[in-house]
């Protein structure tokens, strides 16, 4: 069953058309990726689908409930979360205030009871500190619980924006470039990462990826995006040896 | 001295002793026993000032939204204390011109209803400007909120029958006691240090810290804005109300807009995101512009007149330190840190200063 699905979406700038009649449909439980050259239109496709730009032409479905058009606080709240091509974490609050502020969507206290400190409000809190604290165990980032998050290595970062996204109970997990600026060993450990919350937490995986073999190694299928036309889908294997997109990613193979 | 500071009965007995001898002062001060009026005056204008500047403080400081609408929402906060507590019979005397609203000119309220109704039409009027403006990109409500506190100033100038115009309102009843004036700021900063310390204020740092992320994370950035912007205009009107009782009398030009920046000079001072560095800050400020008031004063020296000295040379001093301050101070005070213990004793034993936090801007 596809969980998402880019139906005829178009996405231009003024002149430039960033997506082209763009469809896809991502299966539920699987890792799918998006991949091509730089300005190829990935980034504006994800910005499509999570509301941040309303598509000129086109439909998102969500779970068959069409999606576009909605603000991105209601989408997160429907189970997409995302990550970001250039991080961007609540950089001067603590990790762990990264992950509750994530919490923060799923709340019933009203501000005047929050503030006021009523029972309930003190039990909700008290439930979103140990279901954060719990989440932050599993990814083991536990220990950087009270860190600023700018001042964490790059590589533990990246995996703070993850969990983040993970902290909003999304169901369907977009991430670009989660490896952008990795060192290999780091790559590989972020592949064994992904998985694992694929299954630990049952989700859906739909990435960007500039490392080829990061992609090849992890995706279900993949999808290759060239100058905001969709030139080619399927496995990792038929996507390597199609000539288009061997033409597409003629001297800019090296590029990530 | 570090292993007593983890301790923590140490640390409340700290905490017991400073509320005690802060206790202790103002219950001096209150029974006339030391200071004089003049004191008590600038101490009980201090603590309005501190409402009204941890206010601005959440909606700036912890938000991230740029709003200069603090004196339109005193203004607004003050002239409904004015209004409803003004003694039935006193009020002829005073509308002598124009009469008063014939429904107004029969309601009085106590002073506790007349001060949290102030809080709540200034609330309800930061939620009519918020609407339009807070949908818009962050530097809009500077501008929409500076415009605010002129045209609140001028219709209040005009609406003779409620206001009583330029004349403004006088006989307004005076609070007996510093305690009004101090619990009333203790309460207002201890609720919004709540409302910082609770998810909605986890998400108010968020939207300042970045809001596409924090949209991304669900935060609804409208409704939170909203919320911030109002709680503060609310507590604004809280210290508007504070300054009727105060001062006895209510004016449209004790209202003029550059009074909001001496909140700005406060919260810039004390650290933007910091409660207790704007505590501070707005003693230091509020006593230190009564020091400048000697800048007011002509001097003369040695039987010279020096011609800088008049009035308006105290608001180009205080421009001149926001300038300074702006430039190389950015974080004042406490930054985004909060006072502890630990960082005073940090600080008396010669401990490397607090530590900068990067400014690094919306990326
Ligand atoms: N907000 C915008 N306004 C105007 N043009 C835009 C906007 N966003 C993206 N574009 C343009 O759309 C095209 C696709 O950009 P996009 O960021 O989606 O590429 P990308 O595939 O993510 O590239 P990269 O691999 O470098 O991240 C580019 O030409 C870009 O300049
Ligand atoms: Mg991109």
């Amino acid at each position: 069953m596809s969980i998402l699905k880019i139906n005829n979406v178009t996405m231009q700038f003024g002149g430039v058309t960033a997506v082209n009649n763009l469809n896809i449909e991502v299966q539920e439980g699987k890792i799918e990726a998006l991949i091509g050259p730089n300005g190829a239109g990935k980034t504006t496709a994800f910005n499509v689908i999570t509301g941040v730009y309303s598509p000129t032409k086109g439909n998102v479905y969500y779970k068959d409930e069409n999606i576009t058009g909605i603000t991105p606080d209601k989408i997160t709240k429907k189970g997409i979360a995302r990550t970001f091509q250039n991080i961007r974490l609540f950089k001067n609050l603590t990790v762990f205030d990264n992950i509750l502020i994530a919490n923060h969507l799923r709340i019933n206290s009203n501000f005047v009871s929050s503030t006021l400190r009523m029972p309930w409000s003190n039990k909700e809190e008290r439930l979103m500190r140990e279901k954060s604290e719990m989440l932050l165990d599993k990814l083991d980032l536990l220990r950087l619980k009270n860190e600023i998050a700018h001042s964490l290595p790059y590589g533990e970062q990246r995996k703070l924006e993850i969990a983040r996204a993970l902290a909003t109970d999304a169901d369907l997990l977009l991430l670009d470039e989660p490896a952008a600026g990795m060192n290999p060993s780091e790559t590989m450990e972020l592949s064994s990462f992904i998985h694992n919350i694929r299954d630990e937490f049952k989700l859906t995986i739909f990435m960007i990826e500039h490392h080829m073999d990061l992609v090849m190694e992890i995706s279900e299928k993949i999808y290759v995006l060239d100058f905001g036309q969709l030139i080619a889908e399927g496995t990792a294997n038929e996507v390597k040896n199609d000539q288009r997109v061997i033409e597409a990613y003629l001297g800019v193979e090296e590029d990530a | 001295m570090m292993d007593k500071l983890n301790d923590k009965k140490s640390k409340l007995f700290l905490n017991l002793l400073l509320i005690a001898v802060f206790a202790a002062i103002l219950i001096l001060l209150d029974t006339k026993t030391i200071g004089d009026a003049y004191v008590r005056r600038i101490l009980n204008l201090s603590a309005i000032y501190a409402i009204v500047s941890v206010s601005m403080n959440l909606v700036n400081g912890f938000t991230g939204l740029f709003s200069l609408g603090q004196a339109g929402f005193m203004a607004i906060g003050a002239y409904t204390v004015a209004i409803f507590t003004v003694p039935l019979e006193a009020r002829a005397k005073i509308f002598y011109i124009i009469p008063q609203n014939p429904v107004l000119a029969q309601i009085e309220l106590p002073f506790v209803i007349a001060l949290i109704l102030g809080g709540l039409l200034a609330a309800l009027v930061a939620v009519l400007i918020g609407m339009p403006v807070l949908r818009l990109k962050s530097d809009y409500l500077a501008i929409a909120t500076l415009g605010f506190s002129e045209i609140i100033r001028i219709v209040f100038t005009n609406i003779k029958s409620i206001t009583n115009g330029a004349l403004g309102i006088k006989n307004i009843p005076i609070m007996p006691t510093m305690w009004v004036f101090f619990g009333v700021a203790i309460i207002s900063i201890g609720l919004m240090w709540l409302l910082i310390n609770s998810s909605y204020g986890r998400a108010f740092k968020a939207i300042r810290e970045d809001e596409v992320a924090a949209e991304a994370m669900g935060i609804n950035l409208f409704k939170h804005k909203v919320m911030s912007f109002s709680i503060g205009a609310f507590f604004a009107g809280i210290g508007g109300g504070l300054l009727a009782t105060l001062f006895a009398t209510v004016d449209p030009n004790q209202f003029y807009f550059p009074v909001t920046y001496n909140f700005l000079l406060i919260i810039v001072l004390g650290g933007m995101g910091s409660i207790s560095g704007t505590i501070i800050a707005s003693f230091v400020v509020t006593i230190g512009l009564e020091i400048l008031r000697f800048f007011d004063e002509p001097l003369a020296l040695f039987g010279v007149n020096i011609p800088l000295f008049r009035p308006g040379l105290r608001m180009v001093v205080f421009s001149i330190l926001l300038m300074v301050l702006v430039l190389f101070f950015r974080n004042g005070l406490l930054g985004q840190k909060e006072l502890s213990w630990k960082l005073v004793f940090d600080w008396l034993s010669g401990k490397k200063p607090i530590k900068k936090t990067d400014e690094g801007g919306a990326a």
